[in-house]
């Protein structure tokens, strides 16, 4: 659709530029008519596979494009570093998304094909949508990332929950969607343009204080809020994240959040930058708020992904407060902390889905009791997932939150790295009673009937033969995806020099 | 050389974990302790008390985007708690390989992480990376509590951790702010190494909040008086080997922090705050003495008597004299080692007793066991200060620093004094004499049980006749440490240095 607009307009197509987003959209059409053919090995096997061929393409070809820099479709998209380090996070989750669905119900509910094609598509709305560099083009990347999100929450057709998860994100989103696409009406009346860049020299040219933008802004950051879960927009988290199906909910708590902080630094760091002393307050409480309101609501939760969700409401407050300094250091901390969020949010989403499909107790914390001597290949991942959520030294999370709080406390925002501070600490008792689960409590009776005869706490050294008859993929995700957040805890500088490139774009607006 | 001593633990404990072996993890983490404790032994052997600064010292960028170094370094302030440190891990983890433990590989690596925690915790010589060993240390003692300690452990746990790392996030939060208005007060580039951040000390105000942040990380550590709720729990769950090293080296950790990072960095909020720390110490004293008296199970005895006696090493800290200082580290490294074999025989004691820790329950285990008795009469008149032995030294310079300033304070600290050696002995009567308890079954010690004690005595045999092997060599990296608050206290007490000598 976005290529035939381009042909219409004129002669030259920087083909190299947009190759990320054709191989997104490419891989999609195939997967969707190779889902079509009749034999159960093509559709099982084969369709994930041409998925990840996909975005296997789409890395390679990103990260062919480093440092292009170009702005491609008459100025609408930007290819620049920080819509290809997006890209990166987006397709590394979609591979990960890919291999956790690859022997799940979902998919199989839903014809294989459609199940993927409508992943790929929703990737390629997340590129767009951080490519966007006019008001048009980042409506359609919004719409192009949700309405496929909606249609995968409800792909498990036989479980209600799965339905009502659907229904719900579809009139959340809807709503979040039209107060987005409000404020932006109010935003080009104030102006009169719609490109990011003419709207900036607007605002420093007198119409900083205009009542219509004011309101324009507002709406406009309320809607990303709620795609963002950012409290009080956050209502929908919990439920959609514990109906979907978990390869979907991984999916989404990774790659549609990096999407929408992506579009928040751009939009706020970047087009409204100009209006920063009117939004960096608002933006500060709604952080503050947001870090409270997620981890005090994951305190009680039994069920994991209800958890993780309010986690990653909180996280999201974390992230927030990056983007609410509107500095420099604040970007770089941003998408520092969106990558380390996607590493260790996948390892725990692989161990959970693991658990679903081998205790009957779903995704209740009782399912990874005991999985210290059951399964320590699976133990592991999931403990060093938690201690980087929570911020352990020696794991990822900890950089992730060193850097924001170096950049709020440079950016002068102290009291906020104290709330952030705070958050962590309450965030503990949840997060360690998951590694309490896995460690300290015996695994409850069924499932462990299987390895009959052996004492429940004497774990005894052989472990290796008591694997039960968890996926190999899922196993090897989560030991991938950890050993990263290990190792990224250890050498962290790869991470700040690739966000440093990508903050680079923002350099000249800041 | 310091990075070898620091990661030879977890690297020998992690091979140790890889070979198929019933027995293989824990002597290879027996022997990297060992080989650790070999290093320090080295260390003391080549240090000299006449040089000021640090030596062996490493110091390569670790994270450049944030200024933070991987530096370390020795000097005379922690060469001897490094030495305790590898000292009391090196026979906790002997005690340890005697025994069979459930899942022993992940056990004796979790062990040998905590040593190396704890080394690099005392050795780093940049603020950011103190901080993440700081916290990194609590993660092997949250496991090897919550997976092999007593029936209520994960309550306990939870309470620890709560504790400890509300404690240690705050200090993060603090540690950033201090280098961040550090490099924007002097416009030179983010740096977290404690010699850059000493030198241009900020100003009152911001020095103030600061200081109140790391002296909770710190005083929660310690445990001190009112931030102690997680102890009683940790102390009573917790296997008893682990306890003797979480006792003995952690809560030192605490105290150390004060005085490499506090006082030389924040002078200014240390004097600000001096009167309440003192008022804060001294309510340990007397509530963990009082406690200690009190309390029947005997883990909790000593765990109340560990808070008197950090009461007694703040007090010497934060009275800005020579003396307090010098005596509050050798009283660190003598609690340590007297600590330390102290829950090692309350492990045997408990063992003779029918497995209860009740002193109730306990008594007439010294007539089958004479060694064992002598034993703990040793280390009991040890923590009781008697004279003659190293914690009398220390305490008594502890006491004579603070005599000179604030008198008041330091004359009820004396009580404390006294106190102590109603606790220690009414242990030691109940457990050893008195009438024999219910399901007492006395033997004697074995030998690879006294093989984990003696060097413990021996240590505190070294100490109590000659303390200056170590107040030699910590003479002026201490005294540099407290220069400013002295400075600033206009204390007056060098004089009183020819009378220490004596």
């Amino acid at each position: 659709m976005i290529a035939a607009a381009v042909h219409l307009h004129g002669p030259y197509i920087n083909w190299a530029a947009l190759s990320p987003i054709s191989a997104l959209l490419v891989g999609s059409v195939v997967v969707l008519l190779v889902g079509l053919l009749r034999p159960r090995f093509i559709r099982e096997q084969i369709v994930p596979a041409l998925t990840i061929a996909a975005l296997g393409a789409t890395i390679g070809l990103t990260i062919w494009q480093w440092h292009a820099d170009t702005a491609v479709i008459s100025g609408a998209l930007a290819i620049d570093n920080l819509a290809l380090i997006m890209t990166l996070i987006f397709a590394t989750a979609g591979i990960a998304a890919t291999l956790l669905s690859w022997r799940s119900v979902a998919p199989r509910a839903s014809a294989h094909g459609d199940f993927y094609a409508l992943m790929l598509g929703s990737i390629t709305g997340m590129v767009v949508l951080v490519s966007a560099q006019n008001l048009v083009t980042l409506f359609v990347g919004l719409e192009l990332l949700s309405i496929p999100l909606y249609v995968l929450c409800a792909t498990e057709m036989h479980r209600a929950a799965s339905l009502e998860s659907g229904l719900k994100y579809l009139i959340i989103g809807s709503v979040g969607s039209a107060t987005l696409v409000y404020g932006l009406a109010l935003i080009y009346g104030a102006t009169g343009a719609t490109d990011f860049s003419a709207i900036a020299s607007s605002i420093n040219h007198g119409h900083s204080s205009d009542t219509l933008l004011l309101t324009g802004v507002a709406l406009v950051v309320v809607g990303l809020c709620f795609k963002a879960s950012i409290a009080p927009f956050h209502q929908w988290t919990p439920d959609v994240y514990e109906g979907a199906p978990t390869p979907v909910t991984a999916f989404m708590a990774v790659a549609t959040k990096a999407a929408a902080f992506g579009v928040l630094l751009r939009v706020l760091d970047v087009m409204l930058i100009g209006e920063r002393t009117n939004w960096k307050p608002a933006l500060a409480a709604l952080a503050a708020l947001t870090i409270i309101v997620g981890n005090v609501g994951a305190l009680g939760q039994a069920s994991l992904k209800r958890m993780l969700a309010y986690s990653s409401v909180a996280q999201a407050g974390y992230i927030l407060a990056g983007v609410a300094v509107a500095t420099e250091l604040g970007a770089r901390a941003t998408l520092l902390y969106l990558i380390v969020y996607l590493l260790m949010n996948i390892a725990a989403f692989a161990v959970i889905i693991s658990r679903e499909r081998a205790t009957p107790y779903g995704d209740d914390i009782d399912s990874v009791a005991g999985l210290g001597s059951e399964n320590p290949l699976l133990a592991w991942p999931l403990t060093i997932a938690m201690l980087a959520l929570a911020g352990i030294p020696a794991t990822a999370g900890f950089i992730g939150k060193f850097f924001l709080i170096d950049a709020l406390v440079k950016g002068g925002y102290t009291w906020l790295a104290i709330v952030l501070v705070v958050g962590s600490v309450i965030s503990l008792a949840y997060y360690l009673r998951v590694i309490a689960a896995v460690w300290m409590r015996p695994a409850p009776g069924p499932s462990m009937a299987a390895a009959a005869g052996l004492p429940v706490i004497a774990g005894g050294s052989p472990e290796a033969d008591r694997v039960t008859g968890a996926e190999i993929e899922l196993t090897v995700v989560a030991v991938v995806f950890a050993a990263a957040t290990v190792f990224f805890g250890i050498v962290p500088q790869p991470l700040f020099d690739l966000v440093q490139h990508a903050a680079q774009t923002l350099s000249g607006a800041l | 050389m310091l990075s070898i001593l620091i990661w030879l633990p977890a690297a020998a404990a992690l091979v140790g974990a890889l070979i198929p072996h019933r027995r293989a993890p824990g002597l290879l983490a027996l022997g990297g302790a060992l080989g650790s404790l070999g290093i320090t032994i080295a260390l003391i052997a080549g240090y000299s008390g006449q040089r000021t600064g640090l030596t062996h010292v490493t110091n390569v960028v670790w994270i450049r985007s944030l200024g933070i170094h991987y530096s370390l370094g020795v000097d005379g302030l922690n060469l001897f708690l490094v030495a305790m440190t590898t000292f009391a891990f090196a026979l906790a983890i002997g005690a340890a390989s005697i025994r069979d433990w459930p899942r022993p590989r992940v056990f004796f690596a979790l062990f040998a992480l905590a040593e190396s925690a704890v080394l690099g915790t005392f050795l780093a010589q940049d603020l950011a990376l103190f901080v993440a060993f700081f916290d990194l240390m609590l993660i092997p003692f949250y496991l090897l509590l919550g997976v092999w300690g007593g029936p209520n452990r994960i309550a306990a746990t939870l309470k620890l951790v709560i504790y400890t790392f509300a404690g240690s996030l705050l200090m993060l939060a603090a540690a950033i702010a201090l280098a961040v208005l550090t490099s924007e007060h002097t416009g030179h580039p983010l740096s977290f190494a404690l010699s850059t951040l000493a030198a241009s000390p900020l100003h009152k105000g911001p020095q103030e909040w600061i200081f109140l942040l790391f002296a909770a990380a710190f005083l929660v550590k310690m445990p001190a008086f009112p931030l102690h709720g997680w102890m009683p729990d940790a102390y009573r769950e917790m296997p008893i080997e682990v306890l003797a090293v979480f006792s003995g080296v952690l809560s030192k950790v605490g105290a150390y922090g004060f005085l490499r990072i506090v006082l030389p960095i924040m002078p200014a909020a240390a004097v600000h705050f001096q009167t309440l720390i003192l008022l804060m110490s001294l309510a340990s004293i007397i509530y963990g003495s009082a406690m200690a008296y009190t309390q029947t199970n005997v883990r909790l005895i000593a765990g109340y008597s560990s808070i008197a006696q950090l009461g007694f090493i703040t007090l010497g800290i934060f009275a800005f004299a020579p003396q307090g200082a010098q005596g509050a580290v050798l009283q660190m490294v003598n609690h340590g080692i007297v600590v330390a074999p102290l829950f090692l025989i309350i492990g045997l004691i408990a063992v003779r007793a029918g497995g209860s820790e009740d002193i109730r329950e306990m008594g007439g285990i010294a007539m089958r066991a004479p060694i064992l008795a002598t034993f703990f009469l040793i280390v009991a008149f040890a923590t009781l200060a008697m004279p003659g032995s190293g914690n009398f030294v220390g305490e008594f310079l502890i006491l004579l620093g603070l005599f000179k300033t604030k008198m008041v304070i330091s004359v009820i600290a004396f009580t404390g004094v006294v106190m102590a050696s109603v606790y220690a002995l009414r242990v030691f009567i109940r457990t050893m004499h008195n009438r024999t308890g219910p399901r007492v079954q006395s033997r004697e010690i074995s030998v690879r049980e006294g093989l984990a004690l003696v060097p413990f005595l021996l240590a505190i045999a070294l100490f109590a006749v000659y303390p200056q092997i170590q107040l030699g060599r910590s003479e002026k990296s201490v005294t540099a440490s407290i220069v400013h608050e002295q400075a600033l206290t206009g204390s007056t007490s060098n004089t009183l240095a020819s009378v220490m000598r004596k």
